[in-house]
């Protein structure tokens, strides 16, 4: 029982990492209709800013966490400017396989400035609270509350703000939007902005909680995908429910079989769920 | 008001308009009608900037506005509802109206009572998604959201296309009313018979080009238009 309650908090915990993955692919998915490959690997570099941050300059990870992001987003806009803003014109696979080669870039540029071994954030070992035979680590209350205030933030935004409300009304129609006056190139950027936003921080939130190396974004892409998959493409808020379920469903998974196969337990819901519900259990837009 | 001069122009280098030039007013009600394929609904693109202009002009209150980008001619005072696909279906209604008003940094709140004192159920269902409403109520939301900006001259493509017969008749109504409120109107309509009756002159085009140009009560009269259009 204890085992299952334990394997329950780090299911919730890596759910909420993912969760904050998939909804900012899930954005950028609705608003720019493109499945983004270099989402995991901007999630890396945003956990390599806070390293640099954190270790070299001594900042607390609190106060790393907004500057990486920060500069994780510019990183984004660049990639953006540079590459995707040119091929918007052309078809979604053309800019599929250009945010692969972004992708590959940025881990290369990774391994290059900071090695390809493994760091940590080291802050030193932490006293796990405990409860019966059940431990919590502070990280893990840290990870979890951020993301909720995080995902509620976004909320809001998409919601009750003006750019938040043309967000969803440009993953709705895109030419509508056009038509109705809604300045595109600006919400595309807002986009960026967000999606970015929540990527890097999750990135940050792995790195605290295991280990950092070069293909830890990269490693998350497929269950980010999943539970994009999942919720239904496009759609943020499905994308949380995906991100939990499928972060849940990979902790549980190893009470059965070897946590060597985590990534396929992702990798097989989301094969399910394609055959059985290609548009998502919230039904979301075709893929 | 709009002036569109002899123009050319079409998709991706096929000419559909072949010299196309039509008027509105201040304060008319102008349709164009004609065959499938004659170029009625790229002649509003064009005006809109949805489709490339090779030659001729388009001016607005007599200023050029040819080939301008949408959102430039939005700012014009020129609004535009689409014939399919014109509302945000998971946005809810008042939601829609707010995206109408996109480019207003004032206060918009007496636009969108105008828009809910035209079209009661809306503010009944406003915070409903638009997606959920039927299709009369959704060209309502699609025509509430191009007044938010309170256009001088409204371009709607056939708003009654797909409308069950029943309230095809409300929706001519609807669009009278708004032309009585002093916003010009330039439709498209498959309907000949009821459009031209309301229509303060008409167009028909044929193969993108002006056949027959007349007030809407004669081109109701007239005996080519009868043949093609009205069942003889």
């Amino acid at each position: 029982m204890a085992e299952i309650l334990q394997l329950l908090i780090f299911g919730v915990v890596l759910g909420s990492i993912l969760a904050l993955g998939a909804v900012g692919l899930s954005l950028v998915y609705g608003i720019l209709r493109f499945a983004h490959f270099a989402h995991g690997d901007l999630m890396t570099l945003g956990a390599y800013f806070a390293l640099t941050l954190i270790v070299s300059l001594q900042l607390p990870f609190f106060l790393a966490l907004p500057v990486s992001a920060a500069a994780t987003i510019l990183v984004a806009l660049l990639a953006d400017k540079l590459v995707y803003r040119p091929l918007r014109r052309t078809q979604p696979v053309i800019l599929l396989i250009a945010s692969v080669g972004i992708a590959l870039i940025l881990r290369s540029a990774i391994q290059l400035i900071w090695g390809s071994r493994v760091h940590t954030y080291g802050q030193g070992i932490q006293m796990p609270y405990r409860i019966a035979d059940i431990t919590i680590k502070p990280d893990h209350i840290l990870i979890v509350v951020g993301s909720i205030a995080l995902i509620t933030a976004m909320h809001f935004f998409l919601k009750n703000t003006k750019i938040g409300k043309a967000m969803r009304a440009m993953s709705d129609n895109r030419d509508l939007a056009q038509v109705t006056g809604i300045d595109t190139d600006r919400i595309i950027l807002w986009t960026w902005g967000i999606g970015i936003l929540l990527a890097s921080c999750g990135g940050m939130f792995l790195a605290l909680d295991t280990q950092l190396h070069p293909v830890i974004g990269w490693r998350l892409l497929l269950p980010i995908f999943a539970a994009a998959i999942l919720g239904g493409i496009g759609r943020p808020y499905g994308a949380i429910a995906g991100g939990l379920v499928i972060g849940l469903a990979q902790e549980l998974s190893t009470l059965a079989i070897s946590p060597a196969y985590k990534p396929a337990v992702a990798f097989a819901l989301m094969v399910v769920v394609l055959i059985v519900r290609p548009k998502g259990i919230f039904a979301g837009r075709s893929i | 008001m709009l002036e569109v001069r002899d123009i050319y122009g079409g998709y991706g280098g096929v000419d559909i308009l072949n010299g196309v030039s039509l008027t509105v007013k201040p304060g008319e009600m102008v349709v164009i009608i004609g065959p499938n394929g004659a170029g009625k609904s790229t002649v509003m693109k064009a005006v809109f900037g949805l489709v490339k202009v090779r030659e001729g002009t388009i001016s607005f209150e007599e200023k050029e506005i040819t080939n301008l980008l949408p959102n430039e001619v939005t700012q014009r005072s020129i609004c535009y509802v689409p014939q399919t696909e014109n509302i945000f279906p998971t946005l809810t209604i008042a939601e829609n109206l707010d995206m109408g008003a996109f480019i207003r940094n004032d206060d918009y709140s007496h636009q969108v009572e105008m828009v809910y004192e035209l079209f009661p159920i809306l503010r009944e269902k406003r915070r409903l998604p638009a997606g959920s409403l039927s299709g009369g109520q959704r060209q309502m939301v699609a025509m509430g959201r191009a007044l938010m900006l309170e256009p001088r001259l409204l371009l709607l493509d056939e708003p009654t296309a797909g409308l069950a017969p029943a309230i095809v008749e409300d929706m001519f109504a609807m669009i009278k009313k708004i032309n009585d409120l002093g916003v010009s109107i330039l439709m498209v309509e498959q309907n000949a018979k009821h459009a031209l009756g309301m229509a303060d002159r008409g167009y028909v085009l044929t193969t993108g080009q002006n056949r027959i140009d007349d007030t809407g009560p004669n081109l109701l009269n007239n005996r080519e238009v009868a043949e093609m259009f009205l069942g003889g």
